[in-house]
């Protein structure tokens, strides 16, 4: 007790001595909790019969009602299996790409040329999903998309890629890869150039060539890289933004282009179904929490590169 | 020798095969520029590929007589600019002080911070927040929702960790500054690269933004530039259903195709002319945002 009085000094103090950056923080502390720990209470209306009028506080419990109701639908189902299904497909092409890109840009010895490189490949990544949707149809759309002209000029037949969902799914992943693959490759870059240069001086003189130094020197270089930028994609496999699902698809391929983020935009602001369209969004969050937990423990316990 | 032709070969399909994607990369952009600037009748006859053909603005001028694309524009400039300025204000006051280390419960107020990229409320409790507060159909509700990025929090703070040395904010204090004298004075001036680093995201992300609007924004006059181009982007492909068997239709809506063209260039030309010269800044902030604590 009587060394606590000595060590221990209480709240006041420290409130005292810096109040200034207290103070700075009042703001920013009321931001959090007022867009982002509100809306967090506010996935109570899944338990509840929302209504405008009454408010997510005054609006009446109804237990599992709304997750009864999604589990039964298998439109819920649908959904659910796209948005795993794109960011599973997507993982395959557009997480590879960037550790591709990065290793070809570190073997360059032009400087120059790899300056211009890196400008327009990051390029893509600035670009709105709005206009990237509308480029998308310029490029691919039957009729009048560019590829299909030149298709068509040298005497093929068009190809429906935004109009029939599995070419879809090939358009959507195509344009996941040209979007990120640059801007993704930055941090693939920067390990890359954190390797020990010694190490491939040693394996010229051991007559390695260019593919057995990138083999045995740079992946395990990049290693750690790799499996932390794995993990946090692995970790946001039931997570799928609204943009790019939605400019990119139509109702055309609406079977496999609906996920979790579009259905509960349709569900909830556009049919004011409120407590139904937050049960989906609440059961998406949680399993996504799950998932990042799950995927870092393994590899926690695989070799202690979680991250966290 | 045999080696040395060895690294030849890899070099030369290495830079082909990178030429090849850097043309991939930039072949959607040369070729709807080249729409935008070609005349009506190439574009209907797809003469169109790589350059313009019969150069022509018409559908600069087309887009540019629309109305409606001036205010979503104004209200696009206004929408980045005070995002901007309000985002970097609340940004500095968070990541300044918990930069701190010797500031009690900044341990707490970074993991209630962290917690919110791991989970959210999500899109609907989100909107009746912003509903509630009056913050929909006004040009509020796409500035303060999305006001602090955590992640560019993380990267602030990081750099004013690690990157400023301590021992000068601890002579400024024992000189009797106080810690805002020392953020304005000594450390934001030291930290420019990085602040505009994390300006210019807030700057994209609101320019390029299309979600909230989206949801928070349904009055036509309030529309933001993204929300336009998608309208823009639509209606063409709307009528291009209805205008199967119909000939007259078919020709406007090629005229549309224009349009369309000239309107993503019109949204992306901003991006494109400072993006070349600010490209180091976004690589930097990629840098320290990965540094793992």
């Amino acid at each position: 007790m009587q060394q606590s009085l000595h060590k221990k000094r209480g709240f006041g103090y420290y409130l005292k001595r810096d109040w200034i950056l207290y103070a700075m923080l009042v703001l920013p502390v009321a931001y959090y909790i007022i867009f982002k720990y509100i809306p967090m209470y506010g996935v109570v209306i899944a338990f509840k019969n929302y209504s405008v009028f009454k408010g997510v506080l005054g609006s009446e419990w109804v237990g599992l009602k709304y997750f009864k109701a999604i589990f039964s639908m298998d439109e819920f189902y649908r959904v659910f299996r796209n948005t795993l299904m794109l960011n599973v497909v997507d993982l395959c092409f557009s997480f590879p790409a960037p550790v591709i890109l990065a290793i070809m840009l570190s073997e360059m010895k032009s400087v120059a040329y790899k300056r211009v490189s890196q400008t327009i490949v990051y390029l893509p990544y600035f670009i709105s999903w709005v206009v990237i949707g509308g480029i998308t149809l310029q490029m691919f759309s039957p009729e009048s998309g560019l590829v299909n002209i030149i298709i068509r000029r040298l005497g093929g037949d068009s190809i429906p890629f935004i109009t029939e969902k599995w070419h879809w799914l090939f358009t959507y992943c195509a344009i996941g890869v040209w979007q990120s693959a640059g801007w993704n490759s930055i941090l693939f870059i920067a390990a890359i150039a954190g390797i020990n240069q010694e190490l491939y001086e040693a394996a010229t003189v051991d007559g390695a060539g260019r593919f057995q130094k990138i083999w045995h020197i740079t992946l395990p270089g990049i290693r750690p890289t790799i499996i932390m930028m794995l993990i946090l994609r692995m970790g946001s496999l039931v997570n799928i933004g609204f943009e790019r699902p939605y400019v990119i698809g139509n109702t055309m391929v609406r079977e496999f282009s609906d996920v979790i983020s579009t259905y509960v935009y349709r569900v909830g602001l556009e049919s004011s179904n409120f407590s139904m369209a937050t049960a989906v969004g609440l059961f998406q969050s949680v399993t996504g929490m799950v998932l990042l937990l799950i995927t870092n423990a393994i590899a926690n316990w695989g070799d202690g590169s979680g991250i966290f | 020798m045999d080696t040395k032709k060895r690294e030849k070969i890899f070099d030369v399909c290495n830079y082909t095969l990178m030429t090849l994607i850097v043309l991939v990369c930039a072949a959607p952009f040369v070729y709807v520029f080249s729409l935008s600037l070609s005349s009506t009748r190439a574009v209907l006859s797809r003469e169109v590929f790589f350059w313009p053909v019969e150069f022509d603005l018409v559908s600069y001028q087309n887009v540019l007589s629309d109305p409606t694309l001036m205010p979503a524009l104004w209200v696009s400039v206004k929408a980045t600019v005070l995002h901007t300025a309000i985002a970097m204000c609340l940004t500095i006051l968070t990541a300044y002080p918990l930069a701190q280390k010797r500031l009690k419960g900044h341990r707490v107020i970074m993991l209630m911070i962290m917690f919110t990229m791991f989970f959210s409320g999500g899109i609907i409790p989100d909107y009746i927040l912003v509903n509630s507060l009056g913050l929909t159909n006004n040009i509020w509700g796409i500035i303060l929702p999305c006001g602090i990025n955590t992640f560019n929090v993380i990267i602030l703070r990081t750099y004013f960790m690690n990157s400023i040395p301590s021992g000068i904010q601890e002579a400024a204090l024992i000189d009797g500054s106080n810690d805002f004298m020392t953020l304005v004075r000594i450390v934001l001036p030291l930290s420019k690269p990085v602040l505009a680093t994390v300006a210019l995201f807030y700057a994209v992300a609101r320019w390029n933004g299309f979600q909230d609007a989206k949801f928070f924004i349904n009055k036509q006059e309030l529309y933001t530039l993204p929300q336009k181009i998608n309208m823009i982007i639509n209606s063409s492909q709307l009528s291009s259903q209805t205008a199967m068997n119909n000939p007259q239709l078919a020709e406007q809506r090629t005229a549309a195709e224009g349009i369309k063209a000239a309107s993503i260039i019109f949204t992306t030309i901003p991006i494109m002319l400072v993006y070349p010269w600010l490209q180091k800044y976004f690589v930097h902030g990629v840098m320290i945002g990965a540094i793992k604590e």
